[in-house]
């Protein structure tokens, strides 16, 4: 547990034990209705005061769809070999993050988006910086982090893991694309995550709990019409934009709902789903 | 040549000829499955971060092997990166695309479909279906199929480079030069030393 010290110092000691007098100084408000609906988890949300951090390929400023992103940072290999995030106005690489940042703007309006651009550190420091990305984005503290990527480096997936579960208890959601070829890849396989697949349904808000995981969810993924570079428009398909549809929905909950752990969050999700209700 | 050093050689040349045919054979397989105008199979280079044109079928066919680009830009790149496959159209919508496209390949794709190439824990390279026909809407069964192609295109990819490597290691360049080297001194050597050889052989393989 060494490594993950740091990120702890600034809290409370975890108490490891509960003495009999001290329930009633851990209630927890539950405030949850005897059902759990649409209406009740994000009726009426529009994500305000959410903060949403897109890890993927950059995002482009000042794109229509996307409107404004509240910070932009890169994670950047050094000539030392090490990586380092710093703020950064390259925007976007490839089209991919600013698709994803569209896609959770068009759900949850009022959200601040961050951006931290994985891509671009070289192909053989990509996968060191995604974990350092991933690793910033827990540290800031952020609601949603939608990580529509994966890395099959077994080297990186201890690491990985961890840093899924201290997101976990640090009541960050990481809502990762599962990957649909018979490959082992990572995080969405992990439990600590909220992982995602395609369904192939126009509506932006509906999606299907997966009884048979690792895949957990189903939300829209074919033929989308998703921000591109240049302030565009193009249709795509790919479990990695249905990944934004989970991460936008988790906002517009987390706005109504702000108190939400990951574990509750998810339950609302399993409950709210198209095929639960 | 020694007669053994030739039999490797010729089996390792001939593999890579086959191997490279079943990589053609496979893209050619998925450009005629999507009616796309082209499908092409990205090899990373690792060493210098870039992909490159391996095989390629219709459009660019003659022109585009070997031509490089680099390996964590543009949606290839993505999709090597994040070993996410996507789909993608109305691609000449980005301009800064289109024009490397066509500064690169002669040819702006309007669309494109793209799978990670991958063998356990490595990626290999992409796969790219380009321009499909556009009146037709895309299917999750489709995106399916592409993950085959590019589980089976992997598999050659990966067999063209184990040849590749086992020809490096024949022409010394390899870190297994060593042994092929050897070899070649076993078959030319006279029979005494060829006999102390293999002896040492047996003692070093009981050693390993």
């Amino acid at each position: 547990m060494t490594v993950l010290a740091h990120e702890f110092e600034d809290e409370e000691l975890p108490a490891w034990s509960l003495p009999a007098e001290a329930s009633d100084s851990i209630r927890i408000r539950a405030g949850w209705p005897e059902r759990v609906t649409p209406e009740w988890a994000w009726g009426g949300s529009t994500g305000a005061g959410v903060r949403v951090c897109v890890l993927d390929s950059g995002v482009e400023l000042g794109h229509p769809l996307v409107g404004t992103v509240q910070r932009s940072v890169a994670a950047r290999k050094q000539e030392d070999g090490t990586v380092v995030v710093e703020d950064d106005a390259e925007g976007d690489l490839c089209g991919h993050g600013t698709a994803c940042a569209g896609i959770i703007r068009a759900l949850a309006p009022d959200c601040e988006l961050i951006s931290v651009r994985v891509l671009g550190a070289g192909y053989t420091g990509s996968a060191a910086a995604m974990l350092s990305g991933l690793e910033w984005a827990i540290d800031e503290g952020f609601d949603v982090v939608n990580m529509s990527l994966s890395t099959t480096k077994k080297q990186y997936v201890d690491r990985l893991h961890e840093l899924a579960d201290v997101a976990y208890f640090k009541r960050t959601m990481l809502v990762a694309s599962a990957h649909n070829m018979p490959v082992e890849s990572f995080p969405w396989r992990f439990a600590s995550v909220i992982s995602v697949g395609s369904h192939e349904l126009d509506d932006p808000r509906v999606f299907y709990a997966n009884p048979t995981p690792p895949v957990e969810f189903f939300a829209r993924g074919l033929n989308l019409d998703i921000a591109w570079l240049g302030g565009e428009t193009i249709t795509a398909t790919g479990n990695s934009f249905a990944t934004p549809h989970i991460a936008g929905m988790c906002a517009l909950i987390l706005a109504k709902h702000p108190e939400l752990t990951p574990f509750q969050l998810k339950s609302v999700l399993h409950l709210t789903a198209a095929n639960v209700r | 040549m020694s007669d053994l050093r030739a039999a490797v050689a010729a089996g390792v040349f001939a593999a890579e000829d086959a191997y490279r045919s079943l990589l053609r054979a496979t893209v050619e397989v998925a450009r005629a499955i999507f009616h796309a105008k082209a499908a092409s199979v990205f090899l990373l280079d690792e060493a210098m971060e870039e992909l490159v044109f391996e095989a390629v079928a219709g459009e660019g066919a003659d022109t585009l092997v070997g031509q490089r680009f680099p390996a964590d830009t543009g949606v290839a790149g993505w999709v090597l990166v994040t070993r996410q496959a996507i789909v993608v159209d109305d691609l000449t919508a980005d301009t800064r695309f289109s024009r490397e496209a066509a500064e690169s390949t002669g040819f702006v794709p309007k669309g494109l479909m793209a799978v990670p190439l991958l063998a356990e824990d490595k990626a290999l390279g992409v796969l790219e279906v380009l321009d499909r026909p556009q009146q037709s809407r895309f299917t999750l069964a489709e995106m399916e199929l592409l993950g085959l192609f590019g589980n089976q295109a992997a598999i050659a990819l990966d067999l063209l480079q184990r040849a590749r490597r086992a020809r490096a290691a024949l022409d010394g360049e390899g870190e297994l030069g060593a042994l092929a080297r050897i070899a070649t001194r076993l078959e030319d050597g006279d029979e005494e030393r060829r006999a102390a050889g293999l002896q040492l052989l047996a003692a070093l393989e009981q050693l390993l």
